[in-house]
């Protein structure tokens, strides 16, 4: 365990317990940094890394809530460190704990492999299919999408997602079944069924179908209660439940 | 499994549910009704031998409430304990065929006897 800084009595220190470990394994060490009126958790992080241990793993890139790559545990919450103030998590005089995200598979201290989330966008059928050039190619005319019509507002209510994984990790299904798509990827595909210009429909209803996709939700919404964009990823599986229930009774999927 | 089949578990739970709401009400309703005048067993009979309607109801009633319950159990089994697989499937399928035999084999009893 590290001392405390010269210079910081025990008021102006704050506690901060930090997973360190890779895939195999590993532990929580304890470091103490000066407590400031004014820091986030990922300055903290980066206060360890710079005085403390140089090795400490993770990862950030924008600092301002732009690129979603510094999601970590945070007091037992999946949370974007860059813009989670340390007053907003701890009381004064408590502790922080720091681990990287659950559900995904641990490259080293607070760095997760993102590789399983994003596969499972791609399965998801997160790809934008123009619907009059299936190659991907620059449709010749530009389609009319009113703004205001049901289906676009649908799709706009997902729009904003930046693939952070705060969800992904949140998610008791993920947990319980590894298999399973997860919030992000099918927020996603909701987006993608509700736009007019897109042609592969029935493929992603296909794709988040069953055991693995939509099906499994129990709508417990700590996707929703956690997405640091204020998205709503369980009305967008819920949607792509009612789709396919109509879809499947009336016989428009097989 | 394939999604396809899980999708159609998914919307024959669902289907069975709605029916299964409406079913178990009436049968409330009965059991509260029939009781007023003493419970016996030559009433119960009375009314439900050659009764058509009351055997189609009750066999209906048995089938979605196997099939219910067998889906809704897999689910938990999957969740829970981790029982995946084809050999699972094949086994909450027997289940849930069991399950409803057995009521539709009590229904049918009180239609013919």
């Amino acid at each position: 365990m590290e001392t405390v800084p010269k210079g910081e009595n025990a008021q102006t220190s704050l506690k901060v317990r930090v997973w360190r470990g890779d895939a195999a394994g590993g532990e929580f060490r304890e470091y103490a940094v000066p407590a400031r009126e004014n820091q986030t958790v990922l300055d903290v992080v980066t206060q360890i890394q710079r005085e403390i241990e140089p090795d400490l793993a993770y990862r950030f890139a924008c600092r301002v809530g732009m690129c979603g790559s510094c999601a970590m545990e945070v007091n037992g919450r999946a949370r974007w460190t860059c813009r989670t103030h340390v007053k907003r998590v701890a009381a004064p005089g408590e502790a922080l704990e720091i681990r990287p995200l659950a559900n995904l598979p641990v490259i080293r201290d607070l760095a997760t492999d993102m590789a399983p989330f994003f596969d499972k966008w791609a399965r998801a059928g997160g790809t934008f299919q123009p619907k009059d050039a299936p190659d991907g190619a620059v449709p010749a005319e530009f389609s009319v999408v009113p703004p205001e019509s049901k289906q676009r507002r649908e799709a706009d209510a997902g729009i904003e997602c930046i693939g952070c994984g705060v969800c992904y990790a949140s998610c008791d299904i993920v947990a319980w079944n590894p298999d399973y798509l997860g919030p992000a990827a099918m927020n996603r595909a909701w987006t993608l069924v509700n736009d007019v210009r897109d042609g592969a429909r029935r493929e992603r209803l296909e794709a988040v179908s069953g055991d693995a996709g939509c099906h499994s939700c129990h709508s417990t919404q700590s996707c929703t209660e956690r997405c640091p964009k204020n998205l709503d990823p369980s009305s967008a599986i819920a949607g792509l439940k009612r789709t396919l229930f109509w879809d499947s009774l009336w016989g428009r999927l097989r | 499994m394939s999604a396809r089949a899980g999708r159609h578990l998914w919307v024959a739970q669902r289907v069975t549910a709605m029916f299964l709401g409406v079913a178990v009400l009436v049968h409330l309703v009965t059991i509260m009704v029939a009781v007023r005048g003493g419970l016996t067993a030559t009433e119960i009979l009375a009314r439900t031998q050659g009764a058509t309607l009351w055997f189609a109801f009750y066999a209906a009633f048995a089938l979605a409430a196997g099939l219910h319950g067998a889906i809704g159990l897999r689910n938990i089994a999957m969740e829970w304990l981790g029982w995946r697989g084809r050999g699972f499937d094949f086994a909450w399928l027997g289940i849930g065929v069991v399950t409803a035999l057995f009521g539709v084999r009590a229904a049918w009893g009180l239609y013919v006897s």
